[in-house]
């Protein structure tokens, strides 16, 4: 990593530019962002330890793998809803009816597959592509009427809500076959030791190839790059804590199929977002939407693809709920699943004004949602007292992106 | 995308009777304007004079009110600025129209990405750098988000953004407002460059000193109308009288009690 007397790299000929290489200067502009207040998964890493310590305190059994088992299983419905949420918070609009939403689409389930015998696939397309209508109509009322988008999802809520009750009837619920593959998929199904190996080991060799590669570009093209080491103790770090978490996870039940689906559909949104230009179009209408409106960027198309986006992954959403508690009912996507799904994407890092944030968010939020609300049901308090502190921890996540969001205009990152 | 080939001389863009209304308030009457490759077309007139909007139009921000756009000798219509960049007319807006949450690699590309469904972010930043060289720009590294850039680095991004494409036509609003010298003359140079290469430049400006640098012919605008066209030739009073609207304005009188207190 001495060039230091080569011709000056593109990007390193300025003066002014400090020349981070190496580890000690990824930690360094690492230290830099967070005093700017670019936060990223800190306010994560540091809520996570913090719940595991007060609740493992109060309860050892907030530890034990089982638990956590069930806590992934837990995640996975909340967590894609969660994911969509992403979606509409990276354009500074918001979807309100995505609780509502789930609830609707695990009441179609339940009539189109419980019900009519329609076959399960086909059920779950319905499903899907009632969210997708319901997404559609979100996005022509934003765009075309104007309307913003909080008071439609709001006038949303009640209505998908009221369609839900309307196709339970008067019974109320409907419940799903136990032997059935959804409710397996839901409460059973756990991946063969060697997958979840090889899926933890995949992410840090990814890392690998696709760092050095763009290290070997970047250096042919004369631009500076991070350097091997710092690629190398990234994914060394990531594999290290993936495969401590398959071993432990397989001390108890190991991890389950729906939550690797909701991590597939993460890294999935993640790869949209930050390699193509529909996502490179979605940060530019959050940041600026007039200003990407004459670069040429259709923002109508962007917002409608958001709203659609984010309503059907709600809708699957809410067929993983009924898969976990084997029924479509009135409560379903009733309460606090709103709250906790939009809770997790800004406790991940995903601004409420829009422009920033990030797929993984939805993944990381919702397993500190998840945990909190694991953790008090452990300490057998009442949903009363539950849905106060997931209130209140929405609060405190809304008032670190509003702090970080001032330090960041005062250090001049957007 | 175009590739911004027609012959010097050619005419490029044709307004006739060109108007726009913004409820009661008309921002531009009956303008005309003739734009022909290879040569700079300075817009000067006093603020609320319609450059600004004019521009817009042509971006395809506004849609014009009534009027006829020839653009390469067919009748068009601008109805969204992806389609004016398309076709070939690029614009470095007054307010920059940035987006200051992205990096400057991105905001040079928006809307343009290279490989859209696997962005190239190595190529991207590459061009991004000898374009930036191109236009002498001081900027320390194009992998911080705009919002920490200053103002003239700012115009910078903006200014090698409308070069990205290749344009016909290359409209500049205010381009040297917030530059300092070295950069203003970078750009007057740039402008030239431009021209020399077969486009159209139309530029606005409130310093008549970089006008009548680069400018082959001055268009005056008055209250929404067009008032006059001028060379870099035509005497300074003249130009400000079509500005003012007056031979009798607070410049010259302001010029006049110069000349009294330097005669006593």
């Amino acid at each position: 990593m001495a060039d230091n007397n080569e011709a000056p790299q593109l990007d390193r000929a300025d003066s002014r530019v400090r020349n981070d290489q190496g580890l000690a200067g990824a930690m360094r502009g690492f230290y830099d962002r967070v005093r700017s207040g670019d936060l990223g998964m800190l306010p994560v890493v540091i809520g996570l330890v913090l719940i595991s310590v007060v609740f493992t305190t109060l309860n050892p059994v907030f530890l034990a793998p089982n638990n956590l088992v069930n806590l992934l299983f837990d995640a996975a419905a909340v967590g894609l809803i969660a994911l969509g949420v992403v979606c509409v918070l990276l354009l500074g609009e918001i979807d309100l009816s995505i609780g509502s939403m789930s609830g609707l689409s695990s009441a179609i389930i339940g009539v189109l597959w419980v019900n009519s015998g329609v076959p399960l696939l086909v059920a779950i397309g319905g499903a899907v592509a009632a969210g997708a209508t319901v997404g559609f109509i979100y996005g022509v009322l934003r765009n075309n009427f104007e309307m913003p988008s909080f008071v439609a999802t709001l006038s949303g809520l009640l209505a998908l809500l009221g369609l839900q009750l309307y196709l339970l009837g008067s019974t109320g619920s409907i419940n799903m076959p136990f032997t059935s593959p959804l409710v397996k998929f839901g409460q059973i199904l756990i991946m063969p030791m060697w997958l979840s190996l090889i899926l933890a080991l995949l992410p840090g060799a990814l890392m690998v190839y696709t760092g050095v590669s763009t290290m070997r570009r970047r250096q042919a093209a004369n631009l500076s790059s991070e350097g091997l080491s710092v690629v190398l103790v990234k994914a060394g770090v990531l594999t290290a804590a993936l495969l401590f978490a398959v071993y432990y996870l397989s001390l108890g039940r190991g991890v389950p199929w729906m939550f690797g689906v909701f991590v597939g559909f993460v890294a999935a949104l993640d790869y949209a977002l930050t390699r193509t230009k529909w996502g490179r179009s979605m940060f530019a209408v959050g940041g600026n939407a007039e200003a990407a409106r004459r670069a040429g960027i259709n923002v109508g198309m962007i917002r409608l693809s958001a709203f659609v986006l984010c309503s059907s992954l709600a809708a699957l959403g809410g067929v993983f709920a009924a898969a976990r508690l084997a029924s479509a009912s009135q409560q379903a996507g009733a309460g606090d699943v709103n709250l906790n799904a939009i809770a997790a994407a800004v406790i991940g890092g995903t601004s409420l004004f829009g422009g920033r944030g990030s797929a993984w968010s939805a993944l990381l939020g919702v397993i500190v949602i998840m945990a909190i609300s694991n953790g008090l049901t452990l300490l057998n308090l009442s949903s009363s007292l539950r849905y106060m502190i997931t209130g209140a921890v929405l609060a405190i996540a809304v008032i670190v992106d509003s702090l970080a969001r001032r330090s960041r205009a005062s250090s001049g990152r957007a | 995308m175009s590739d911004g080939a027609s012959k010097k001389g050619d005419l490029i863009l044709r307004l006739r009777g060109v108007s726009k209304q913004f409820g009661a308030v008309t921002a531009l009457s009956d303008i005309e304007l003739d734009i022909h490759a290879g040569e700079v077309v300075a817009l000067v007139g006093d603020n609320g004079a319609g450059k600004s909007t004019l521009v817009k139009v042509l971006a395809g921000v506004h849609q014009p009110t009534a009027g006829t756009i020839e653009y390469l000798g067919k009748q068009v219509a601008l109805d969204t600025p992806g389609k004016a960049i398309d076709m070939g007319i690029a614009t470095v807006f007054q307010d920059l129209a940035l987006c200051e949450n992205l990096d400057v690699v991105a905001n040079l590309f928006l809307g343009r990405e290279m490989n859209p469904w696997r962005m190239d972010e190595v190529q991207m930043e590459v061009r991004a750098w000898t374009l930036l060289k191109e236009l002498a720009a001081r900027i320390p590294s194009v992998r911080e988000p705009v919002a920490s850039l200053s103002g003239g680095q700012r115009q910078t991004v903006a200014i090698a953004r409308s070069l990205l494409s290749d344009p016909h036509i290359i409209m500049l609003d205010e381009p040297t407002a917030a530059l300092g010298v070295a950069q203003t003359a970078e750009v007057l140079n740039l402008i030239e460059r431009v021209r020399d290469r077969g486009h159209g430049v139309i530029l606005i400006s409130h310093n008549m000193e970089d006008v009548r640098a680069v400018a082959d012919r001055i268009v005056v605008l008055r209250l929404g109308a067009n008032n006059g066209v001028f060379t870099p030739e035509s005497s300074h009073q003249d130009l400000v009288a079509a500005i003012t609207g007056a031979s009798e304005n607070s410049v010259s009188r302001r010029m006049a009690r110069k000349l009294e207190t330097a005669g006593e």
